[in-house]
């Protein structure tokens, strides 16, 4: 307990330095053709990253934008580097579809 | 295929249907997953044409996606079905299929360049559209085992995903 009450400004302290360089990674599961979450918030220089868990590959395809190419029970991941709200889907299945807040 | 198989499956619901042919009201677990399987097989030979065939990227593109996920669900069909002992059994929906599924390839077979991309296409999303309607109304309805019923479910998914595909590779041949 006492160690905790110690220990907290040093994480305090810790988070504050980290926080401008430590981008987040956000994850998504793909299971059975389905984004989940299917809608993310993000930061410009956070990474977004899709995990297939099926036997099928997939993409997270945003329509005259980004591609990223998710092979079957693989990852494919992508940083974001502009602010803005984009859909994307999966151009093999485009009953697949996802959201992505990005914010500056 | 544009009429056969439908043809076929509406024969199917219509002899689900009568009242007097009890023992053939609904598919039993084993002639499922003889048909599902075998309308896999069936895209993956139209793919295995249009590879062979076609000089348009973009068709030659989707029919290399179809042979790869249809092998990858008819390879967890597999699996399943050894898993649960079950023998997939023949039958006459599975056979109306195959015949149809015959006649379209030889029809596709003669043609060549633009007119061959676009039956072909054309057929994908007519023979999707059929096969959405299959697992919706019978197939997965008539699944007893749970875990059959899920992998039904999730080739609907990738049916329905295949068919909008074709939509728009329809889209951009014209």
């Amino acid at each position: 307990m006492r160690a905790g009450l110690l220990s907290l400004p040093v994480a305090l302290a810790l988070a504050l330095i980290a926080s401008p360089v430590l981008a987040a990674t956000i994850e998504v599961t793909i299971d059975r053709l389905v984004f989940s979450p299917a809608s993310v918030e993000a930061k410009v220089g956070d990474t977004i990253e899709w995990v297939n868990k099926d036997a099928f590959a997939h993409t997270a395809t945003v329509k005259g934008g980004w591609e990223v190419m998710i092979p079957p029970k693989s990852k494919g991941r992508i940083t974001l580097k502009a602010a803005g709200a984009v859909d994307y889907f999966c151009r093999f299945h485009p009953n697949m579809k996802g959201h992505v807040e990005v914010s500056p | 295929m544009f009429i056969r198989p439908t043809a076929a499956l509406a024969a199917f619901l219509l002899v689900s249907a009568a009242p007097l042919a009890e023992a053939a009201e609904k598919p039993t677990d084993p002639q499922i997953a003889h048909i599902a399987y075998t309308a896999g097989t069936l895209d993956i030979e139209a793919a295995k044409l249009a590879i062979k065939k076609s000089k348009t990227k973009e068709v030659v593109d989707f029919a290399k996606d179809m042979e790869r996920d249809h092998e990858a669900v008819n390879s967890q069909a597999l699996a399943l079905v050894k898993k649960l002992k079950v023998t997939p059994e023949d039958n006459a929906t599975s056979q109306a299929l195959t015949k149809a599924a015959k006649e379209e390839r030889a029809k596709l077979a003669k043609l060549k360049g633009a007119a061959f991309d676009k039956a072909y296409i054309e057929n994908e999303v007519a023979y999707h559209k059929q096969v959405d309607g299959a697992l919706e109304t019978l197939l997965i309805p008539s699944a007893s085992n749970a875990e059959l019923k899920s992998l039904l479910e999730t080739g609907l998914k990738i049916f329905q995903g295949h068919e909008q595909h074709a939509e728009h590779v329809a889209g951009a041949l014209k």
